[in-house]
């Protein structure tokens, strides 16, 4: 079973810890990410009403925190999310984590198949 | 609904200090430095045998923050090891100031020097002549009182923000009219289950008024709590100029003007008062002033504020119902209080509908501090003596400022400083105030500067304003580098107290409260010759002797379960005298203030408009049509701080101004062009402009623009007159001098005027710059 982040971006504030814990953790330099919170909005749907969501994406280079998880932890973007809106875990777990509310979405980080 | 919270799990239960794959690593609470207040997060800090930081991680352990950790304290290692850090005492020569002639030199030595300049001028022209200046959130933020009172014996602290713009209003405002200070929203802080403990009761309703706490973690307040709740059914309503994050996950969205936030109380409480929504039996009981505040209030009609605040008179009514309706409900209210003139009647009416409603002092709503349970107030006042205590400057003009929080008048001070011939020393600790941060018209703070003999410095940055101007500079350490306790909200919340654990040491940085009491010892042995050494001192100033520093170090984090108490008013815990009631002249919430009263102030709530505004200064609107509003908290940044931190700098790396879509077409501007901003008190280099990076976004209304502040460029020539370019985008430059509210508190920060004009060059950061300015740590 493949293992996958599940994000509620209903409550993701966009707080980028995922972005600068993974960056210290890997090491990257300014103009390298593992995951970034892509920023949606603000537009305005109507008067009331305004579309704002912040997704953090894992990039090309994520691992998903491969040796941290060889050491029993999660990976750091997932421990250090401030809103706690990350999961990690096998995808048959998360499936059921996200059939109990909308608004999230599943990443699973791999290698390219087309490469 | 699952919550995605305590992520980690896999050092649960460790102890304080413990081994892990050959690295020894401390748990503790993080305060400062890098700045920000003190909301003591856990952190787990990773040392190799040679002493050396390795990393840093969030804390599982902390019944708070649960591991999570934001991106200023994720970046510790990068803070620790910067090459830019000063790690050891300096100094230079008076002729020198402004210039990179820096000397090394030992504490020793910077002491005697310091303890030389301070006797001279206490002898010359007496103790008030020395001047103590600091900033906000930094652990020395708080400390400055003592700072001068009890470590250098000047009655002339100065927090340097334009009519105290900063938390004082509002707790100055909760002082006077609820007997407490300011009362934070109740998120189960010190309860070891948390939102599971059976005797707290989850906010029906959140209110964020002029805040974004999760961004700012305010007073200590870990923001993201509200987030918690959210998830666990509380609903939000935000009060903000600005569309904020939050405001789209909030029922209630109430965009209004900046400025009038009284205006919109009036309002609100008119509507839960001529509607009969409000708590009958609390009123009776435990108010004064209600028939006098409803007479008052009934003078704002729902049309009128509006039309000042640029509202549907229906979102307010049904604001304000559900306000009065959803029970319990918690109001978070911010800095944008505090920075109008009038922010303190702003402030009244929010504590009025917090007292109307029911919800102060009750589980799920505002939570007060026990009255036994406050710390360091007044450390050293006492034994400077009458007639010091007399020459704080303005005790007679402004005593509700001054006496209150026992600071000199910001405002007159300058004026002090410009005239010159009045301080011949002054300490500048934790303060960037220069950088468009705690002071109007940074311009005039600099060149005052000038007048003054001798200036020393605390920080681990050579920042533009120490660089500016001091002879000394005393490195500080960072909070994995030094043992001290912080405690949220000051100690004046029954929330927690952490324990602040040294885990190396780089270079000779020492901690402000060591400083303190260094200093202390040598100037001030009257306050000082008790404590038998720094952790008796600690344990006294922190603690208040109610546990040792090693006892709370074994915890770490220590909830103050046994301070917890709600309907306080009712027991006798929140006056002196342990009678019932609010510790006010009357014994209960004075909605008619007779303290305000006392000091020539309304007291009522009124509404006036700000000194720069559409409706106050038509005639300007032409020249300037914006209103501008400045300064919402960014992650990344803790005002002035983190600019050299690459990953900070990456994500946000030039001052923006945001702009709505609309006015950016009419004017000309594209999104991300650089604009020259003015105001009828443009102080800046062009002209008495400053420039900006334009944000196109409807985060903003038309006709309102918010600029970014607390920028400077580390990365630019440090010496004068560049500064690190620390005038090129200074929107403090913008904000007028000594405006400020009748009792000498708030000054228009987030509600001026300006104008905004696109412009042909590119000032953008080169991030490959930064990188390789500040990407290589040093690492002894």
């Amino acid at each position: 079973m493949r293992n996958g982040l599940l994000i509620d971006y209903e409550f993701c504030s966009g707080c980028q810890s995922c972005e600068i814990a993974c960056k210290q953790e890997h090491g990257f330099g300014v103009g390298k990410w593992g995951i970034r919170v892509l920023d949606e909005g603000p537009w305005e749907i109507d008067e009331k009403t305004m579309n704002w969501n912040k997704i953090p994406t894992p990039t090309s280079l994520c691992d998903l925190c491969a040796d941290r998880q060889a050491k029993g932890k999660l990976p750091t973007c997932v421990h250090h999310c401030l809103a706690g809106v990350m999961r990690f875990g096998p995808i048959d777990e998360l499936i059921v984590e996200m059939d109990k509310k909308p608004n999230q979405v599943l990443f699973v980080p791999g290698p390219y198949t087309c490469k | 609904m699952v919550l995605f919270k305590g992520q980690g799990t896999a050092d649960l239960g460790k102890p304080w200090r413990y081994e892990e794959d050959g690295l020894t690593v401390t748990r503790g609470c993080a305060w400062s430095p890098p700045g920000c207040h003190p909301t003591g997060c856990g952190i787990k800090v990773y040392t190799n045998k040679e002493g050396q930081l390795v990393k840093i991680e969030g804390d599982e352990n902390h019944p708070i923050t649960n591991g999570r950790l934001c991106v200023r304290c994720l970046t510790i290692r990068d803070y620790v090891y910067h090459p830019d850090r000063i790690r050891y005492p300096m100094k230079r020569a008076r002729e020198d100031r402004g210039k990179n002639r820096w000397e090394r030199i030992t504490w020793d030595e910077a002491y005697d020097i310091i303890v030389e300049k301070c006797n001279e001028a206490k002898e010359k022209w007496g103790a008030d002549s020395i001047l103590v200046i600091g900033g906000t959130g930094r652990e020395g933020g708080p400390m400055l009182p003592a700072y001068a009172h009890s470590a250098l014996g000047t009655p002339n602290d100065c927090y340097t923000q334009s009519g105290y713009s900063c938390y004082i209003p509002r707790v100055a405002g909760t002082t006077y009219v609820l007997g407490a200070t300011y009362p934070e929203m109740d998120y189960a802080g010190a309860y070891e289950l948390r939102y599971d403990e059976p005797t707290w009761q989850l906010p029906a309703l959140i209110v964020y008024w002029g805040k974004i706490p999760t961004a700012s973690n305010g007073d200590g307040l870990f923001g993201h709590a509200a987030i918690d709740m959210m998830r666990r059914g509380s609903k939000l309503m935000c009060i903000d100029p600005r569309v904020t994050w939050s405001c789209t996950r909030a029922d209630w969205h109430l965009q209004l003007r900046p400025g009038t936030d009284a205006a919109l109380g009036m309002a609100m409480l008119n509507v839960i008062i001529s509607e009969e929504l409000y708590d009958k039996d609390f009123v009776d009981r435990w108010t004064y002033g209600f028939e006098q505040l409803a007479e008052r209030v009934g003078t704002m009609s729902v049309e009128q504020a509006a039309e000042i605040c640029d509202l549907d008179p229906d979102d307010i009514r049904e604001a304000a119902r559900a306000y009065a309706t959803l029970k319990p409900a918690q109001i978070a209210w911010g800095l944008a209080i505090d920075q109008k003139r009038n922010g303190m009647q702003a402030g009244h009416c929010i504590l009025a509908l917090e007292a109307i409603t029911g919800n102060i002092d009750v589980p799920g709503g505002q939570l007060i501090g026990d009255v036994n349970d406050g710390l360091e107030l007044g450390f050293g006042w006492n034994n400077l003596g009458p007639e010091l205590q007399s020459k704080i400057v303005g005790i007679r003009e402004y005593p509700a400022y001054v006496a209150l929080v026992l600071a000199a008048q910001c405002d007159m001070v300058l004026d002090l400083l410009e005239e010159g011939d009045y301080f011949h020393v002054m300490m500048i600790e934790d303060t960037n105030l220069l950088a468009g941060t705690c002071a109007a018209q940074p311009h005039r703070w600099h060149d005052a500067f000038a007048n003054v003999d001798f200036c020393f410095g605390v920080d681990v940055w050579l920042t533009p304003t120490i660089q500016s101007c001091c002879e000394v500079f005393l490195p500080l350490s960072t909070t994995v580098e030094h043992d001290t306790v912080v405690y949220s909200h000051y100690g004046a919340s029954p929330i927690m107290a952490g324990a602040v654990n040294k885990c190396l040491e780089v270079g000779e940085g020492k901690g402000d409260c060591e400083i303190m009491y260094d200093l202390g010892c040598r100037l001030m042995p009257i306050n000082y010759a008790r404590f038998k050494d720094y952790y008796d001192f600690l344990e006294f100033y922190r603690l208040g002797y109610s546990q040792t520093f090693e006892e709370i170090r074994d915890e770490v984090v220590h909830q103050k379960i046994e301070t917890l108490g709600y309907k306080k008013y009712e027991t006798g815990h929140l006056r002196m005298d342990g009678k019932p009631g609010f510790n006010t002249p009357t014994g209960r919430i004075e909605l008619y203030s007779t303290m305000f009263q006392q000091f020539g102030e309304d007291p009522l709530p009124y509404y006036i408009e700000p000194n720069y505004s559409p409706l106050n200064t038509p005639e300007l609107m032409e020249q300037y049509p914006f209103v501008l509003t400045t300064g919402a908290r960014t992650y990344c940044y803790f005002h002035s701080e983190g600019k050299q931190i690459p990953y900070l700098r990456e994500m946000n790396p030039d001052p923006l101004i945001e702009i709505n879509p609309e006015d950016a077409l009419k004017y000309g501007i594209a999104d991300g062009q650089w604009v020259k901003v003015n105001s009828p008190h443009g102080s800046g280099p062009f002209d008495g402009a400053i420039v900006l990076k334009a944000k196109v976004s409807q985060i903003v209304k038309p006709g309102v623009v918010h600029a970014q502040h607390g920028f400077w460029f580390p990365e630019k020539d440090s010496e004068e007159p560049v500064l690190y370019d620390v005038w090129r985008s200074n929107i403090n430059d913008l904000i007028p001098h000594f405006m400020v509210g009748k009792l000498g508190f708030g000054a228009d920060f987030k509600c001026m005027i300006c104008s905004v004009e696109p412009i042909n060059e590119n000032y953008d950061t080169d991030m490959q710059e930064i990188w390789d300015r500040f990407g290589k740590l040093v690492i002894e």
